[in-house]
């Protein structure tokens, strides 16, 4: 980090924030610059007019306690890092505060040596976001993947997995050389795998046996799939209003229906979280009253997690004569599947985990 | 009387402690009966029960009777069976060192 990071610290007790600023801003590496607050509305100010890299919180405190200023942080700064400090042992507001996103927990040190520990995890905390650099691979598109065995020479076979498709891509030195999707291979495959948006990939063993079907350089290939995504993309562009709608719904067409190749799936239906976005289904004749009910009952439920303080919907799941039906948000979507009664609710969740992992938002 | 309250620090924050528990509430969004403790308000209780009997409401609406609702956050599962329009709803809260699966004998 260039500049000084800056702390915020937030605690009712006055003696306690003059002890801790003075412990972390001289004896942390870093030499922090450490503010505190003594109120809930004091810190939420301070964090509104400057900008911190990390917040310390009391739970227990007057008007605004430490759960509730921790929701809005959470909510209008996610970039900043949040360490509760507290005297309250229960594991219920352990659990509470890491689902609402804090990054570390900690009891009040009462040693010398909890103490350490303590400015040892805030010295950890500030570095990591000194680094920077990437939290998973999640980020990469499989563009940069194929660039990267290619740039550094690589002789391997790349498998990529895209709900049920599958598709794989031989490299061999550096260059592409053969690849083989859902029904196609060579060039019209390359391109038709690099039009995923999600997945999973895993690097196989290279197959020195595969014969040569790609002749074009990974440059050019990259470049021609950049091309037809774009016109793609364009043609959805200039297409009327009431089509880029229907285009939208087609897009994810596929998505659902490979979603109803899973074990006692009998409808989904799929919704944007904005309330004019397009619906998509698979599998209800109507699905309208449905969609009404799911977005009513995800709005309820979602609004009752933030006044409980438990951190986010992760699914409803409702069980009826006819069918079992599960809601759960999805990144900018939010899905909704029918299930015959009779499947298992542990299979019902690893089920809604699987379409979770490998729903393209 | 009230000895005692003045001596304690009045504003005191109230964390708001989620119990293990069941109540039931009727159609009309009326508590009728509760195991929970005395700490959790009736308001809480009818916070948790209103949108719950909405949803097996509406769900009604959409041609899909539900009896049982689950609803799973990070840190709280809420199950409410359907009890003649009202509900029977239980809170678990949920914990980061409970056992994620029940051990099979």
């Amino acid at each position: 980090m260039v500049t000084q990071p800056k702390i915020l610290l937030l605690d009712d007790d006055q003696d306690f924030l003059d002890l801790y600023r003075e412990m972390l801003s001289q004896h942390l590496s870093c030499l922090p610059d450490v503010r505190v607050a003594s109120t809930g509305a004091r810190a939420l100010a301070l964090l509104e007019s400057e900008q911190f890299h990390l917040l310390i919180v009391d739970l227990n405190m007057p008007k605004m306690d430490g759960l509730q200023v921790l929701s809005i942080a959470r909510r209008k700064y996610p970039e900043l890092r949040l360490v509760i400090l507290t005297g309250i042992r229960e594991e219920q507001f352990r659990t509470r505060a890491y689902a609402m996103g804090v990054d570390q927990y900690w009891i009040k040190p009462e040693s010398d040596q909890e103490m350490g520990l303590f400015m040892e995890s805030i010295e950890s905390l500030l570095s990591r976001e000194a680094k920077g650099g990437f939290r998973g691979v999640q980020s990469k598109s499989l563009v940069d993947i194929v660039q990267l065995e290619c740039l550094s020479q690589s002789s391997t076979v790349l498998k990529i997995t895209n709900g049920a498709a599958e598709g794989k891509i031989w490299i061999q030195n550096g260059e592409v050389i053969h690849a083989e999707g859902p029904g196609m291979t060579a060039e019209p495959a390359f391109q038709r795998i690099l039009t995923w948006k999600t997945g999973s990939f895993e690097n196989l063993p290279a197959d020195l046996a595969q014969t040569r079907t790609i002749f074009t350089s990974y440059q050019g290939l990259l470049l021609n799939t950049a091309q037809a995504l774009d016109e793609a993309a364009s043609q959805l562009a200039e297409a009327p209003s009431e089509g880029s709608a229907a285009a939208e719904a087609a897009s994810s067409a596929p998505q659902l229906a490979e979603l109803s190749q899973l074990n006692g799936v009998e409808f989904v239906l799929a919704l944007g979280t904005d309330e004019n976005s397009p619906q998509d289904s698979w599998g209800l004749e109507n699905p309208k009253p449905v969609a009404e009910w799911m977005r009513q009952t995800l709005e309820d439920f979602n609004s009752l997690g933030e006044a409980l303080q438990v951190g986010q919907l992760q699914q409803v799941v409702g069980t009826g004569p006819q069918r079992k039906v599960a809601l759960a948000p999805m990144g900018k979507s939010e899905l909704c599947v029918g299930f015959s009664p009779s499947i298992a609710a542990e299979e019902l969740r690893e089920t809604m985990k699987n379409i979770s992992s490998k729903w393209v938002f | 009387m009230g000895l005692l309250n003045f001596l304690s620090k009045s504003d005191r924050p109230k964390l708001v402690h989620l119990p293990s528990g069941s109540f039931t509430i009727d159609r009309e969004g009326k508590i009728m009966t509760s195991t929970l403790p005395q700490s959790f308000s009736a308001a809480r209780m009818q916070e948790i029960g209103q949108p719950v009997i909405a949803s097996f409401q509406a769900a009604k609406v959409a041609q899909m009777p539900l009896a049982e609702v689950i609803i799973h956050f990070a840190a709280l599962k809420i199950l409410a069976r359907e009890l003649r329009g009202g509900a029977i709803i239980f809170l678990m809260p949920q914990c980061l060192n409970q056992p994620l699966r029940r051990p099979k004998h």
